[in-house]
C-alpha cells in the first residue's frame, strides 16, 4: 500500500504542534528496515579503511577552516568561476533565490525545467514557486521523481523514497503514468528512464545542487549515481546550480578527502558512479550559480552549532539514528530530518517554531559516531535544548522551569534529598494501586512497569553497617 | 585527573592509583533509592581489592536530568553541590557510565570553571576503574547463569568504555555468555526522553527486548541501572519475558552462586 501523505506535514505549523509526530513511531516499516540495512552496509565499507578516523579528522579540519573563512573563500570562488563566463548571484533567503531562478527562466523563455537532486531547492520550495509562474519542474533523481509523482516530500536527504517499497513504486507508475504494474527493480527503472528522457530533451533549463564549490580553481563538484545530474546540467541550454554558503572548500586539493568519505558514509560506495567537476558553461550555453544563505549564518553566529555547517549531507546520521528509523523523515516537519535536521532546522527556520526538534533524541550519540566530518551532533543537540528552553520556542514552559527549579533545590542538600526521595518512594508504591497515571508517570507506565521499591536506600545500609 | 587522549572513539589517560588511596563511592540518586544492591556490590568489589572506600554522605545527584532537558541553570546548582561534596577525593568511582559521562564530559558545558571541570574529570565508571586503572580482569566471582550484556550509550560512546565490562564477565566462573544482537543500538531510555517521547522510547525498548530474548540469556547485565530500569520495566510488563532478570554488572561480579 502506498504511504499516504503524512497529515503531520504542514511545515512550520507542524513544528509548533503540541504533540509532534516525533513522540510516536510513525515511519513506514520499509523506511526503518532500509535505513538500518544501509547503516550496516555502509559500516562494512567504512571498516575496510583502516585510517577512517584520520580521514574524518582531516575533513573536519578542512570544513572548520572553510566555515571560519567563508567571507574570503566565497569571494575567491566567485572571482575564479566568473572569469570563465559563469554568472554568480547571491541570495539572502529562499524568496530572493526563487526570484532569481524565475528571473533567469523568464529571460531565457523557459517552459519546463529538469532538476537533479538539490536539498536547497526543497528549502526554497522551488517547484511550487516555478509552478506559480507556469513553469513545469520535473525531478530526475529516481527517488525524487517517485516522491514528486506521489505528491509527497522526501523522507530522507539521500534516498528520498526510502519509505516506498518496490510494490509501492509499481503501483505509483501504474496509477500516474499508466504503465503495467511491475515490482521488478530493473523494469521500474526502465519505466522511469523512458519517461525522463523526453523531459531532458524538452527542458529549457536544468537545475542542480552543488556538493562542493572549489575556491582556488573556481569550479563546482556534483556527485551522483544515476547520470541524471550529468544530463540535467548539460542537456538544456541553461544550467542553474544552487548552493548554500557552506559548500565552499579552499582548494581542489582537498576534494579527494571528501570523495573518499562521502560515498562510503552515504551509500556504502567507495566512490559515487559519476563525479562531475564543472568549471564553466559549454560554448553557447549559460551557467548560473546562486549562493544562498537562508539562515546558515545563524549556525555560524552560535559557536556551539558552527560545526554543523560542515555537514556534507551524506545521511549517515539518519540511517544510524534509532529515533529517525521509527518516526520517519516527515515527523521532523521540514526539509532536513534526523539528528542533523534537529540542529539545522531550528537554526534555519528559528527555535520558534522548531524548538522541539532537539528533544527528539535519546542522546545515544550513534549519529556523531558515524558522521564523516565529525559534527558533535549529540552535544550540539543538548546545547540547542538549553537554548530552546530559554528562548521563545514551543519547548519553553514555565511549569517545567518551576519543576526543575524545585528539583534543583531538592538536590542541593542531603536532607532535602532524603525527604524528596521519601516522597518519590511513597509515590511509586502508591502508583501501583492507581487505575490511571497522569502526565510523565502515565507516559512511563503506558508500556513499562515501575521499578520495585526496595527496603532501605543504600545510604541507610551504609550508615547501619558502620 | 583523567585526560582525553583521543576523541573518536574516546580514549583516556588515567593517573596512577597509589595503594591505600581512598576512593569515594559515587552512588547515583536512582541507584541509591531503587538499586541499593548495585551500590553495595560496588563497595564490596572495591573493598576486595583492598581499597579504602568512603561514602561522602552529602552526595545527591550529578545534575544530568536537568542538563539533558536543557535546564542548565538548575543543573549548575546541583553540579556545584556534587563538586563541593567530592572535592577532597582524588578518586571518585560509581556504578554508572551515564552519570560518569555527565561528570567527566559535560560538567564543563554547565560551568567552564576549571575547578568544576577538574573534579568532573576525576570520576570513573566502575568497570573502567577495575580494568583500565587497577588492571583487574578477574573478580573471583562465580555465577552459573546465561547472561548477556548491554552497555549504555554514554558508557559506550561518551566514555568509550566497551571492553572492560566484557573482560570482567568473561572471567566469571560458570557464566555462560550469550551474544546480544545489535548490541550497540540504544535501548531508548534517554532519561527524560523516555517520558517526553514515550511511544518512540518504547518502540526502541521493545526492539532491545526482542534482541535480549533472541540472545537466549536469562539475565541481562549492564553497567547502567538506568537502562535496566527501562528495559526491565518492559520485560516485566509482558508475561512472556517476565522471567528474564536484570542485574547491575557489579552484582554479578561479586556473586558466588
Amino acid at each position: 500500500m502506498l504511504v499516504k501523505m503524512n497529515t503531520h506535514l504542514q511545515g512550520a505549523e507542524f513544528l509548533k504542534a503540541k504533540t509532534p509526530g516525533l513522540a510516536e513511531p510513525a515511519g513506514s516499516k520499509a523506511l526503518g528496515e532500509s535505513a538500518e540495512r544501509s547503516a550496516k552496509n555502509n559500516q562494512a565499507v567504512v571498516d575496510q579503511i583502516r585510517d577512517w578516523q584520520e580521514w574524518r579528522e582531516a575533513a573536519h579540519r578542512v570544513k572548520r577552516h572553510a566555515v571560519a573563512n567563508l567571507d574570503k573563500l566565497l569571494v575567491e570562488f566567485e572571482r575564479n568561476i566568473s572569469a570563465r563566463g559563469v554568472t554568480v548571484l547571491w541570495a539572502k533567503d529562499a524568496e530572493e533565490a526563487n526570484r532569481l531562478v524565475i528571473g533567469i527562466a523568464k529571460e531565457h523563455n523557459v517552459k519546463s525545467v529538469v532538476k537533479s537532486k538539490t536539498m536547497v531547492s526543497e528549502e526554497m520550495e522551488l517547484n511550487h514557486a516555478l509552478a506559480d509562474e507556469g513553469i513545469r519542474a520535473i525531478e530526475t533523481d529516481l527517488g525524487e521523481y517517485l516522491v514528486q509523482l506521489a505528491g509527497q516530500r522526501p523522507t530522507h536527504i539521500v534516498t528520498p523514497a526510502m519509505h516506498l517499497s518496490a510494490e509501492d513504486c509499481g503501483k505509483l507508475f501504474a496509477e500516474k503514468l499508466g504503465e503495467p504494474f511491475t515490482a521488478e527493480h530493473r523494469a521500474l527503472t526502465d519505466i522511469a528512464r523512458r519517461h525522463l528522457r523526453e523531459e531532458y530533451l524538452q527542458a529549457g533549463m536544468g537545475i542542480s545542487g552543488v556538493n562542493f564549490a572549489l575556491a582556488d580553481t573556481g569550479a563546482i563538484a556534483v556527485v551522483e549515481n544515476e547520470g541524471n545530474a550529468g544530463l540535467s546540467t548539460s542537456a538544456p541550454p541553461v544550467h542553474v546550480a544552487l548552493m548554500g554558503i557552506e559548500k565552499v572548500i579552499p582548494s581542489i586539493d582537498y576534494l579527494p578527502v571528501f570523495w573518499n568519505l562521502l560515498g562510503r558514509a552515504a551509500t556504502g560506495q567507495k566512490l559515487t558512479t559519476y563525479t562531475h567537476l564543472i568549471h564553466g558553461p559549454t560554448p553557447g550555453r549559460k551557467l548560473y550559480v546562486i549562493i544562498l544563505d537562508n539562515g546558515r549564518t545563524n549556525l555560524i553566529a552560535d559557536p556551539h552549532t558552527r560545526n554543523a555547517l560542515g555537514c556534507i549531507r551524506c545521511g549517515a546520521c539518519l540511517n544510524n539514528c534509532p529515533v529517525y528509523r521509527r518516526v520517519g523523515g516527515w515527523a521532523y516537519g521540514w526539509v532536513y530530518p534526523g539528528p542533523i535536521g534537529a540542529i539545522i532546522t531550528p537554526m534555519l527556520v528559528g527555535l520558534d517554531p522548531a524548538g522541539k526538534l532537539p528533544f527528539a533524541s535519546s542522546l545515544c550519540g550513534a549519529c556523531a559516531e558515524v558522521c564523516p566530518v565529525k559534527v558533535d551532533i549529540a552535544h550540539e543537540l543538548v546545547h540547542l535544548r538549553h537554548r530552546a528552553v530559554n528562548e521563545p520556542s514551543p519547548a519553553r514552559s514555565i511549569w517545567e522551569r518551576l519543576m526543575w527549579k524545585g528539583w534543583a533545590f531538592a538536590m542541593a542538600g542531603p536532607v532535602r534529598y532524603r525527604l524528596t526521595m521519601l516522597g518519590v518512594r511513597i509515590g511509586v508504591r502508591v502508583a501501583k494501586f492507581l487505575p490511571w497515571h497522569p502526565l510523565q508517570l502515565g507516559a512511563w507506565t503506558r508500556g513499562r512497569e515501575l521499578p520495585k521499591v526496595p527496603g532501605p536506600a543504600f545510604r541507610q545500609l551504609w550508615k547501619e553497617k558502620r | 585527573m583523567i585526560q582525553l587522549k583521543r576523541s573518536s572513539p574516546p580514549e583516556w589517560e588515567y593517573p596512577k592509583y597509589e595503594r591505600g588511596e581512598p576512593v569515594a563511592l559515587f552512588v547515583p540518586c536512582y541507584t541509591d533509592q531503587f538499586f541499593p544492591n548495585a551500590a553495595a556490590a560496588t563497595a564490596e568489589l572495591l573493598r576486595r581489592q583492598d581499597i579504602p572506600v568512603v561514602f561522602p554522605k552529602e552526595q545527591t545527584c550529578c545534575g544530568q536530568p536537568a542538563f539533558n532537558s536543557g535546564y542548565w541553570e538548575e543543573a549548575r546548582k546541583v553540579v556545584h553541590h556534587f563538586c563541593d561534596t567530592f572535592e577532597p577525593y582524588r578518586w571518585i568511582v560509581g556504578p554508572t557510565g551515564s552519570c560518569t559521562a555527565m561528570c567527566r564530559v559535560f560538567f564543563g558545558h554547565v560551568d567552564p570553571d576549571p575547578r568544576i571541570v577538574e573534579i568532573g574529570r576525576r570520576v570513573c565508571e566502575l568497570t573502567e576503574f577495575l580494568v583500565n586503572v587497577l588492571g583487574v580482569t578477574d573478580t573471583g566471582a562465580s555465577y552459573h547463569r546465561k547472561v548477556t550484556l548491554h552497555n549504555g550509550c554514554h558508557t559506550r560512546r561518551e566514555l568509550g568504555v566497551v571492553d572492560p565490562p566484557m573482560t570482567l564477565l568473561k572471567n566469571v566462573r560458570g557464566l555462560e555468555f550469550c551474544e546480544l544482537p545489535n548490541v550497540a543500538e540504544c535501548c531508548g531510555f534517554g532519561g527524560t526522553f523516555s517520558v517526553k517521547m514515550p511511544g518512540t522510547s518504547l518502540a526502541m525498548g521493545r526492539t532491545k527486548v526482542e534482541n535480549v530474548v533472541r540472545s537466549g540469556a536469562d539475565v541481562l547485565v549492564s553497567p547502567d541501572s538506568s537502562c535496566l530500569m527501562h528495559i526491565g520495566g518492559i520485560l516485566r510488563r509482558d508475561p512472556a519475558t517476565r522471567h528474564i532478570e536484570t542485574k547491575h554488572i557489579a552484582e554479578v561480579l561479586v556473586a558466588n552462586e
